[in-house]
């Protein structure tokens, strides 16, 4: 029988001989549990191996969410860099391309209308058209929707199906009832699906809204596919300035979260109201 | 001057040059979304065959935007090398690509070439040209320049080096410099975008950029891509400097967008000659990209590649140390896909090498288009052939600030190595003197950001 000393031994060795062929320890274990590389924890590790200063190496680390300390094959990327670089790529990419799921929309009691593209692939390339209701959709508003609200919220994909299926279900609640509590009335909500910003104008135009404002996915980073904006403007109309839109970014988990901007941007509508203006005409404070 | 041809039994008519040029493009998105593609592949032919008939002259006498409303326009038409022209004025498109591509011609018969042609004779021959023919056209010509290096020699590939970071901080900024360092990156330029476009915020950080590079001796440039007036007012106050930086468009509308004149960049020349801390001839950086005059409506009814060559004109009135086309940074509606970035990257480099500018190239790719790091590592790889001056380096692919994606660190020094290339010679020293390089490959030490915290 070995005793504990020996056996420790024996592994800080076999440590230090993984280490000596690049292959760090974590890697061995990571193997054996299905690990997810692409947790904030294993991002937060380092794979060059041998650093002169360590220490130095962790602090620069904490200092950057830049992939740093990465270290390489050759002079290419270790499997797992390049892997976890692809599935943050991924995730990005199907949070462009995939759809908002139905029930998703049901559950929050949305209908779903569409703008001039026809696909995906039509709604990346043609910005003009992503910013005008189809005809059907026009008729489907002109019934569903209660007319010359103060405001009308909706949502629409934008660039992130992700970004809506996040915050969605937080931030609609919270908005409706603070601009109920101010005595405001709120239109029918519903969804545009292959919308971009600028829809809201021709929504605002068929609904007779005072205030628009769209809950809108955007363009994802790597670094996260949740984070939605919000674009009001007073008095909208098809043509007008982009200097008159109102932004509420960065609304995601780590960023602004959901509920309070929810709130947030429902003090926003009240000041644009009694402003009468919003964008660069709307005075801060 | 002919409009029109009969192709395959059927009769093409086109209204103006501008349409000709639009319609004989390679197929982009920009140009679908403006209007003014062709609408079938037979058509894009047709409108190759007629721009192929057509006189340099002809093109010249049309520019795309009139000379009386553009001061790109008049600029190019103005600067133009009259006894080349002379000479060239009759040559149909056709003549002056084979040209080009004749064994007879050399490297500095193209240059002499270059300087009689204008813009829109540069897109002209460049719509002419197959991927291959673009590759082994731009491969006969170096363009080089020089600021504290030179850069574009035979046989060399340089990176920007670019540290971005979310918040511009400055420890941040400095961890991913020495990261890139370590890797062999960073012989064209230590080149930080900024997200605060302030002169305190420029200044901080081309203080840093500064003492690192005179500390640990490195023969390279430095530079803070904030807005040309802010990098001013940051010289003026003090801030070290080797290059100034504008992003720049193909006509006097679209470089109003963007907020300055060529009043402000004569401006920016003479500070740098006073105050600037670059030793060279060459001290300005300008960036370029297809579509980027539709998106301000600036690009009166032209197609992008034209434009893009007007970019090209306005920058060599200038001699900038380094030009390069952030080819996939403007989305979908621009470039659709791979095909189309590759298409563009290659189009863009011919034509700042013909049009005698020191080009290079941010492969890069958005996460809206149909694009992934394998593409532009392809893209890299294609110009790296084709002798571009530089590729970007940021870590691991991943800019945190801009979110795109680019080159890793990693990237040239597989390039190099697969190509024979080098750094810049100076550079190449001084990685062997820090021990991160040894015959042309990495040595066992690089890729240790740390060995630049070691203490002194």
């Amino acid at each position: 029988m070995l005793d504990e000393a020996t056996i420790a031994r024996i592994a800080e060795e076999v440590i230090r001989e993984l280490t000596k062929y690049g292959v760090p320890a974590a890697e061995h274990t990571k193997q054996e549990t299905g690990e997810d590389i692409d947790s904030p924890e294993s991002k937060r590790e380092t794979l060059l191996t041998n650093p002169q200063d360590g220490e130095a190496l962790q602090k620069m680390k904490r200092a950057t969410t830049a992939r740093i300390g990465v270290g390489r094959c050759g002079p290419r990327l270790n499997t797992r860099t390049m892997l976890t670089l692809r599935a943050d790529h991924a995730k990005a990419r199907d949070a462009v391309f995939a759809d908002v799921t139905p029930n998703f929309l049901e559950e929050l009691g949305l209908f779903t209308v569409q703008t001039c593209c026809g696909d995906k692939n039509t709604y990346v390339t043609r910005p003009d058209l992503g910013r005008k209701l189809c005809p059907e959709a026009v008729e489907t508003l002109e019934q569903k929707c209660r007319k010359r609200p103060d405001v009308q919220i909706f949502a629409a994909d934008g660039l992130s199906s992700t970004a809506v299926e996040a915050n969605l279900s937080r931030i609609l609640p919270v908005l409706t009832d603070s601009l109920t509590d101010k005595g405001l009335t709120v239109g029918t909500p519903f969804y545009v699906r292959f919308g971009r910003v600028g829809v809201e104008d021709h929504v605002a135009e068929i609904l007779g809204a005072k205030v628009v404002c769209v809950l809108l996915g955007e363009r994802p980073g790597l670094a996260t596919a949740e984070s939605m904006s919000a674009y009001l403007v007073y008095n909208a109309h098809v043509g007008m300035p982009e200097s008159k839109r109102t932004v509420v970014s960065n609304i995601h988990k780590n960023g602004l979260a959901a509920v309070e901007a929810g709130a947030y941007i429902a003090d926003v509508i009240g000041k644009m109201l009694a402003q009468k203006a919003s964008g660069v005409d709307l005075k801060k404070g | 001057m002919t409009l029109f041809t009969v192709l395959s039994g059927k009769t093409f008519t086109f209204s103006s040059i501008k349409d000709v040029l639009a319609k004989a493009s390679e197929k982009k998105s920009g140009d679908i979304l403006a209007g003014i593609a062709a609408a079938s592949d037979l058509e894009r032919v047709a409108a190759k065959v007629v721009l192929s008939r057509l006189t340099v002259r002809d093109l010249r006498e049309n520019p795309v935007v009139p000379y009386e409303d553009d001061e790109v326009t008049r600029l190019n038409q103005d600067s133009l090398d009259m006894t080349v022209y002379q000479e060239i004025s009759g040559w149909s498109i056709a003549q002056v690509r084979e040209y080009i591509l004749d064994y007879k011609t050399t490297e500095a018969d193209i240059k002499r070439l270059g300087r009689g042609l204008t813009a829109e004779t540069v897109a002209g021959v460049c719509k002419l040209m197959s991927n291959l023919d673009l590759i082994y056209a731009a491969n006969k010509v170096r363009v080089m320049a020089t600021c504290n290096t030179t850069i574009g020699r035979r046989g060399t590939l340089a990176t920007r080096l670019q540290p971005n970071h979310s918040t511009d901080s400055v420890e941040g900024i400095t961890a991913s410099l020495f990261e890139g360092l370590s890797y062999g990156s960073g012989d064209a330029l230590l080149g930080l975008n900024p997200v605060n476009d302030t002169v305190s915020s420029l200044t901080e950080v081309l203080k840093r950029f500064d003492e690192i590079k005179n500390r640990f001796e490195i023969p390279t440039q430095i530079c803070v891509l904030g807005h040309i007036t802010t990098q001013i007012e940051a010289v003026k106050r003090g801030a070290p400097t080797d290059l100034i930086f504008q992003s720049i468009a193909g006509s006097q509308k679209g470089n109003t967008a963007f907020g300055f004149s060529t009043d402000t960049v004569r401006e920016a020349l003479s500070l740098l000659k006073e105050k600037g801390t670059g030793k060279g001839e060459n001290v300005l950086y300008f960036e370029t990209g297809q579509g980027s005059e539709l998106s301000s409506d600036a690009h009166y009814g032209a197609d992008q590649v034209t434009m893009e060559a007007r970019c090209y004109a306005f920058a060599r009135e200038f001699h900038p140390f380094m030009v390069n086309t952030v080819v996939g940074f403007i989305g979908p509606e621009y470039l659709y896909d791979s095909k189309q970035v590759i298409r563009a990257g290659l189009e863009d480099h011919f034509m700042g090498k013909l049009s005698g500018v020191p080009m290079g190239c941010d492969c890069c790719y958005t996460n809206h288009m149909l694009a992934d790091q394998n593409d532009i590592e392809n893209l890299s790889l294609l110009l790296a052939s084709a002798g571009v001056n530089y590729i970007l380096g940021v870590p691991a692919g991943d800019d945190i600030m801009l979110n795109y994606q680019t080159n890793a660190y990693h990237d040239a020094a597989a390039l190099r190595e697969v190509l024979g290339l080098h750094p810049i010679w100076e550079f190449e020293k001084w990685l062997e003197k820090m021990g991160i390089m040894e015959n042309g490959r990495l040595t066992a030490k690089a890729g240790d950001p740390t060995i630049f915290t070691q203490r002194r």
